[in-house]
């Protein structure tokens, strides 16, 4: 069936902020679905809030929509754009829920627009539980026995009837927030009550528990002639009961013999045709591990991110077929791009195994519940590719830069085989450490697969990597021995752990005796077919298919890997435009890059894309074969930062800054140097190794002093001391991690933090906006609201900002980007941090003010000048909008996490409120970071004691909005002296009704609370304030963030939103 | 033990011994299933061939003896990267270890599959040899593999004498249909797709070429009597016993040197009855009726395999294992029309013919390994017997 020539103009649905459960894998989907609707000559209209996204570019769609994500936004720019289709399947959850609430309204019937894709009929049928299991008893599909329930009593009755464990599954929620396994009546009535209240309609599934069967994925596509294939089958190793995002993922299954993979595999088509699902759905199964009987678990009638998995791990392009799929094609007429020879009615056959790895945010949030349950907390993954089982494993953890590179990474040898069997019952994301050191104890499989239920296959290639640990400590190390070692994909720098051989010996032994790696080719097809896209993965002892010789100029960009807090998608967005600047600039590109959910991991971005770890020694792979003539290092984050030493040891030229100024920017010594020399103030401090440095330091500085490692970004670790207690705190935590660099120990200033990105050529310096925070300092700038154009400081300050800059970029010989936080206390400015490198802020800068850094910046990096290509050097002129980034967390995902803002970064992403003033813009802001208020009129207040003065005049603020205040004791007591009204309400371990109480009664907006000094040790702040974001109340922990919100609700609610094309600024 | 694979063209790769310690020179083909390798074994289309598995890992689930396509393995050597050293399967009864090792089936494996793969691509197949013989003669061995021709398979692989399979007579004796599936441990109770005894009462006729199990299965489990016939059984023999279609089977090896098989299906032509025949089977009945066959480069051989029906435009992902094809260019539209073509590279994959109960397809409908998509083709097998049966 050819094209639908009545689709002309389609408005593309974007997913939103990242948060977990819905990450960079939908902006992949969305550019690569944008991309493929251009390619057909159809108008894209996109609305996504995400500026950090490449899909929100002005070349991915015809008219960008940076906009909050609601329904009465879309209805408005369905009004004005005048769209004949929409397509919400791209989009994730958000985007889906959103099209069915426009389709439900009946507002796109009126407005004759034709949902795209799945119809809403086949929409509700997969989502809704009811409905759901209805369908799947009609085709005779197994589920779990289960029952939607809307109350507590419903799901307690039901499960008297079935028994614990259940299971329990809130509808329409992402990432499987709200769910959980109940096993027993309190557990029940504690998440049935979470759940009902975060479902968009109110139900939960309450089901059968099949925790330990194991779990079974398969990607179906389906056209609307009734075509159907699976593009690949994924197995979960860890076994029910822990979410897929949230499990190591292997693809294809390993333990499935014919007869399964077909049933499994006839069922998913069987569902997909009974839904009538055109496009790309997902199917989620539960196989009994000692029976034919399965269950299918869930159905997602749109791409996922499994789906942007099952991409990367096949080479097929399932967003961009989903997209053709919607505007009529079959799959017989749309071409493999891959191969260019075969359709895409086809299925991949794998010759290699693929092992996803979750990245889990512990690192950050170190008093959260580390448990892995059915609500998913990671907040990025990697993936790699291999030969064997072994190697993928070996090469994802090290992808996952945590530290880890073995599975000795985690030591827990100090714990004895008995218990080592109580340590296995606990499923968290150190688990396969575990095992590891249970099988070096010599427990035996079956002991440790009725424990954890993971397949005894799983279990004995762990064991396969112990014992080879094992002879490389026993040695002799032969080549044969280093051969197999090397096949298994262990690190030359664990070999020389582990050996004893110095690690640059390892590697010398390896050339000796022709131990290198082989690069193979991801191409959909077994070999069976040529393929004519160039998608590389290493491994060892293979034949080498990567051809290295060119006639070309060759660039190698290093990505970001997994998306964590801290490095989000900016880099990649960053990563994937210098791409492209140096394709243009006629240089062969290639990235490197181990994240399945990236716009710049899919096949087409680059020349050539190697999936590998972001290791020394992985790269040096790459570079021995490919010889590049240089890298760039400026856009892949600290991960591709952190590599900059050993590229220059492998002869590699760093494009841009040199890497001794990118050290002079981060060395203590050196930096202040420069400061000196360039005559700009910045707070004292010093640099230290051990607490007792610290509290010197502390103590000459006077407290409250700011205490962070060097070399990080998100502000890992970074702290606001106010006394030695609390350096010695910190510094524990910080040195549990062995440190290369110095920790940096620094006087708290308080004042206005100001942000600067800019180009540098050496010469001249482009400057295209100045961006202010609102909160004050010590509030990490990545969870500040961010607002462009600075507009509460004066010409003279912008004045001295830019000269320093300019100075700062000087210094520093910076050929390219550069990043520096300033504060502002009056008419001083000082800075805080420079960075010679992209930054979080450069998509939403770019985009705002329609000014291509990323582009200008690898430009100037081959030697073109600010001049040349078109700008006018120094600070551009201010734009006539406001565009205010806000930052958005994910605080009800992570059991345990403390939400406070403070120097240490929270969020997990970001989204833009951008209009004529400064007002609509926040309240846009508000809106697309989900604060959507007022609703019930009612706010508790609880400060402490230095914030009362500011928390009287927000309340009488909030007051005048007509909110009903509660206050705790003290801060009741304020408000009321001060003239407004507050009610007193008690404290946690005072008589009920206390706060707690008036948070879990669900009709609260609002919880105001900042945290005492430092660490809120006391917890009942802590508890509060986990309660109320489990809650789903609004909670804000700092004043400037509240002061904001009553600004911008102060403003809402006056008529329709103007809305901005950002292509066309 | 080390072993060597030696080709035809010179190419030596150099791995480890895997099953029987047994010299052999074969066709080497590749496969491209990722599961199902007990299946490939045991298909007696691959007698005079040895197989390469493009997926590198082999074995994970051991051998689940009631998965077997026939009563032994077929292929002269196996061929892997990388051998499970233990089977993980709760319907396991032993590792492919202990398989190969009893049935004598040499192999090796640690060696580049995919290099092997992409040779057997660009320059189509190949012969071979695996030894384990480190001192081998490669110039005085290459003359033998140019030598090697598979010969006369058909009759190695065919059954001896003719035998008896019962239709069902309850759905229940199928085992649970899958969807609804409880596994009881019985043999031959594994899932299946077939939900109506749609078949009942009607006898088919097989004719064994090479047959995979699962044919004369997927016809009992609708409810078919089916007696199969071994390969050399005259067409009068057939016809005596009146059955209400014929089916002929897959099976190995070139179509044109089947001879004799040619002139009694070109009798079973001319009768009629309907016929469905599969893959050997398939090209037979073309070489009966005057079209032509030639061998593929390399082959399609995988569970992955586009197949268009051209009766209704859908697409369906199929289970192939074939190195010759109708050339379509020799049909002769009075006699049989294209039914099925491949999606990816236009081949034949199925035949109607032309005022005839017969339709014939490449591929292979009853699955095992690889999808189930074209089950639907026995159920229009029994719809033709039954308008076959009006006429």
């Amino acid at each position: 069936m050819p094209k639908n020539p009545n689709v002309k103009k389609v408005l593309v649905i974007g997913s939103g902020p990242i948060v977990i459960g819905q990450a960079a894998e939908f902006d992949y989907a969305g550019t690569q679905a944008c991309r493929s609707l251009k390619e057909e000559g159809i108008e894209v209209v996109l609305v996504n809030s995400n500026p950090a996204t490449i899909m929100t570019d002005r070349d991915i769609a015809d008219r960008v929509y940076i906009e909050p994500l609601t329904a009465r936004v879309l209805e408005q720019l369905i009004e004005k754009e005048k769209p004949d289709s929409i397509l919400p399947t791209l989009g994730g959850q958000a985007g889906l829920n959103l099209g069915m609430e426009l389709e439900e309204s009946g507002f796109l019937k009126a407005h004759h627009v034709t949902l795209l894709g799945t119809t809403a009929a086949t929409i509700r049928k997969a989502e809704d539980r009811q409905a759901f299991k209805d369908t799947m008893e009609k085709i005779g599909e197994p589920c779990a026995a289960s029952k939607v329930v809307e109350d507590i009593e419903d799901g307690i009755a039901f499960v008297g009837q079935i028994g614990y464990p259940v299971v329990l599954r809130p509808a329409y929620t992402l990432g499987g927030s709200g769910g959980g396994i109940a096993h027993n009546q309190a557990q029940l009535e504690e998440i049935l009550a979470n759940g009902l209240r975060l479902s968009r309609v109110g139900q939960v599934l309450v089901e059968r528990c099949i925790a330990g069967w194991k779990e079974i994925e398969y990607e179906v596509m389906r056209d609307s002639a009734g075509n159907c294939i699976t593009v690949c089958n994924m197995e979960n190793i860890d076994p029910v009961g822990v979410h897929t995002g949230d499990s190591i993922v292997v693809a294809p299954s390993q333990t499935l013999g014919d007869k399964e993979y077909q049933m499994l595999r006839s069922s998913a088509l069987n569902i997909i045709s009974e839904l009538q699902i055109t496009g790309g759905c997902n199917v989620q199964f539960a196989l009994h591990p000692t029976s034919f009987e399965y269950c299918v678990i869930e159905v997602n009638p749109r791409v996922s991110r499994s789906s942007a998995l099952a991409s990367k791990a096949t080479g097929y392009p399932i967003a961009k077929v989903a997209a053709k799929i919607a505007l009529g094609y079959t799959l017989d007429e749309i071409q493999n791009s891959i191969t260019g020879k075969t359709c895409a009615g086809f299925e991949p056959a794998l010759d290699y195994c693929v092992v996803k790895l979750p990245r889990l945010p512990f690192d950050k949030f170190i008093t959260a519940k580390r448990t892995l349950t059915t609500q998913m907390k990671a907040t990025g993954e990697v993936m790699s590719i291999c030969q064997n089982f072994e190697g993928a494993l070996m090469k994802a953890i090290r992808s996952l830069e945590q530290h880890v590179d073995c599975l000795l990474s985690y030591d827990f040898s100090a714990l004895s085989a008995e218990e080592l069997k109580e340590r296995l019952k606990i499923v968290d994301d150190q688990r396969i450490y575990v095992i590891a050191e249970a099988l070096r104890k010599g427990i035996g499989y079956e002991t440790i697969h009725a424990i954890t239920m993971i397949d005894i296959w799983f279990i004995d290639k762990l064991a396969s990597l112990v014992e080879m640990e094992d002879a490389l400590r026993r040695g002799p190390l032969t080549a044969e021995l280093l051969r197999e070692a090397k096949r298994m994909e262990f690190p030359d720098s664990v070999i020389s752990r582990l050996t004893g051989m110095p690690e640059c010996d390892v590697k010398q032994m390896r050339y000796d005796n022709g131990i290198v790696a082989a690069f193979k080719m991801v191409d959909t097809c077994a070999a069976e077919f040529e393929a004519a896209t160039p998608y590389y993965y290493s491994c060892f002892g293979s034949e080498n298919e990567a051809e290295g010789a060119s006639e070309n100029k060759k660039v190698l960009v290093l990505g970001s890997g997994p998306i964590r807090i801290g490095q989000g998608i900016e880099f990649d967005y960053c990563s994937v435009h210098a791409t492209w600047a140096f394709s243009r600039a006629g240089y062969e590109t290639i990235i490197i890059n181990n994240n399945p959910e990236t716009v710049s991991t899919d096949f087409d971005i680059a020349d050539k894309l190697y999936f590998e770890p972001l290791t020394p020694e992985d790269v040096e792979n790459i570079v021995n074969l490919e010889k590049p003539d240089g890298a760039v290092v400026q856009f892949g984050g600290q991960t591709a930062i952190k590599l900059t030493e050993s590229l220059m040891k492998m002869g590699v030229p760093i494009f841009g800054t040199k890497a001794e100024d990118v050290d002079a920017a981060e060395d203590r010594e050196l930096f202040d140097r420069i400061l000196e020399e360039t005559g700009i103030p910045r707070a004292a401090g010093g640099t230290v190794y051990t607490a007792q440095e610290a509290k010197e330091v502390a103590n000459r500085l006077g407290y409250p002093v700011l205490v962070r490692p060097s070399y990080v970004l998100g502000g890992q670790g970074m702290q606001i001391a106010i006394n030695d207690a609390e350096i010695e705190e910190f510094m524990e935590i910080i040195n549990r991690i062995a440190q290369d660099h110095p920790i940096l120990v620094d006087k708290y200033l308080q004042g206005k933090e100001i942000e600067v990105d800019a180009v540098c050529d050496g010469t001249d310096i482009l400057i295209p906006g100045i961006m202010e925070h609102i909160e004050r300092t010590g509030v990490h700038s990545g969870d500040s609201i961010s607002v462009y154009p600075a507009h509460t400081i004066d010409q003279k300050v912008k004045e001295t900002i830019a000269e320093y800059t300019k100075r700062l970029a000087k210094a520093l010989h910076v050929k390219g980007l550069i990043n520096i936080q300033f504060i502002a206390i009056g008419e001083e400015v000082y800075v805080i941090e420079v960075n010679p490198r992209s930054s979080r802020t450069v998509p939403y800068i770019s985009k705002v003010t329609g000014i291509p850094i990323v582009d200008l910046a690898a430009q100037v990096m081959i030697g073109k000048k600010i001049r040349e290509l078109g700008y006018e050097p120094g600070l551009q002129k201010e734009a006539d909008y406001y565009a205010i980034k806000m930052p958005v967390f994910s605080f009800e995902k992570i059991r345990g996490a403390e939400i406070s803002l403070g120097p240490e970064m929270k969020s997990t992403g970001e989204c833009l409120g951008i209009a004529r003033t400064f007002q609509e813009a926040l309240y846009k802001a508000f809106l697309g970071s989900g604060v959507d208020l007022p609703k019930f009129r009612q706010m508790i207040i609880t400060v402490k004691d230095a914030d009362k003065g500011e928390a009287i005049e927000i309340g009488r603020r909030f007051e005048k909005l007509g909110y009903t205040i509660y206050a705790t004791r003290s801060t009741a007591q304020a408000l009321r002296e001060a003239g407004v009204k507050a009610r007193k309400v008690n404290k946690i371990r005072q008589e009920s009704p206390t706060v707690m109480d008036l948070i879990l009664g669900h009709k609260i907006d609002l919880v105001i609370d900042t945290p005492t000094q430092g660490r809120d040790k006391s917890r009942d702040g802590f508890l509060i304030r986990r309660t109320a974001i489990e809650t789903g109340v609004n909670c804000l922990t700092s004043l400037d963030t509240a002061k904001a919100l009553v600004t911008s609700l102060e403003n809402a609610q006056r008529g329709e939103l103007t809305l901005i094309d950002v292509a066309a600024l | 033990m080390k072993a060597f694979l030696i080709l035809e063209d010179g190419t030596v790769f150099e791995g480890i011994q895997i099953g029987a310690d047994r010299e052999v020179i074969s066709e080497i083909v590749f496969n491209t299933s990722m599961a199902g390798y007990l299946e490939v074994l045991t298909d007696p289309s691959y007698a005079g061939q040895a197989v390469c598995m493009t997926y590198p890992l082999i074995g994970n689930y051991g051998i689940c003896s009631e998965d077997m396509e026939s009563g032994r393995p077929w292929p002269d050597g196996f061929i892997v990267r990388e051998l499970s050293r233990i089977p993980s399967n709760f319907r396991c009864d032993k590792t492919i270890q202990q398989f190969l090792e009893e049935n004598g089936v040499p192999g090796i494996a640690g060696i580049d599959t995919r290099a092997l793969t992409k040779l057997l691509r660009e320059k189509g197949t190949m012969n071979g040899m695996i030894t384990t013989n480190e001192a081998y003669d490669r110039d005085a061995i290459l003359p033998k593999l140019k030598a090697y021709t598979t010969g006369r398979v058909v009759e190695r692989v065919t059954c001896a004498e003719k035998y008896e399979v019962k239709g069902s007579a309850a759905l229940g004796d199928n085992g649970p249909i899958s969807g609804s599936a409880v596994y009881t441990g019985e043999q031959e109770k594994k899932p299946t797709l077939v939900r109506k005894l749609n078949g009942r009462g009607k006898r088919v006729a097989l004719l064994d070429l090479g047959m995979k199990r699962n044919i004369a299965v997927s016809l009992a489990q609708r409810g078919i009597d089916v007696t199969v016939y071994p390969a050399m059984t005259q067409a009068a023999e057939i016809l005596a016993d009146r059955p209400d279609g014929i089916m002929l089977s897959n099976g190995p090896g070139d179509p044109k040197e089947c001879t004799e098989i040619i002139k009694e299906i070109r009798k079973l032509y001319d009768a009629q009855v309907p016929v469905f025949a599969i893959c050997l089977g398939h090209q037979l009945m073309a070489l009966a009726t005057g079209a032509d066959t030639y061998k593929l480069k390399y082959g399609h051989r995988g569970g992955n395999h586009p197949v268009k029906d051209l009766e209704t435009g859908r697409v369906y992902i199929s289970s192939q294992n074939h190195g010759y094809v109708v050339d379509m260019d020799t049909l002769d539209a009075a006699v049989a029309v294209p039914a099925f073509v491949n999606a990816n590279d236009g081949t034949c994959e199925g035949l109607s013919y032309v005022g005839k109960n017969i339709f014939t397809v490449q591929y292979h409908p009853e699955a095992c390994p690889g999808p189930q998509d074209s089950g639907y083709l026995f159920d229009r097998f029994i719809r033709m017997m039954e308008v076959g049966k009006n006429a």
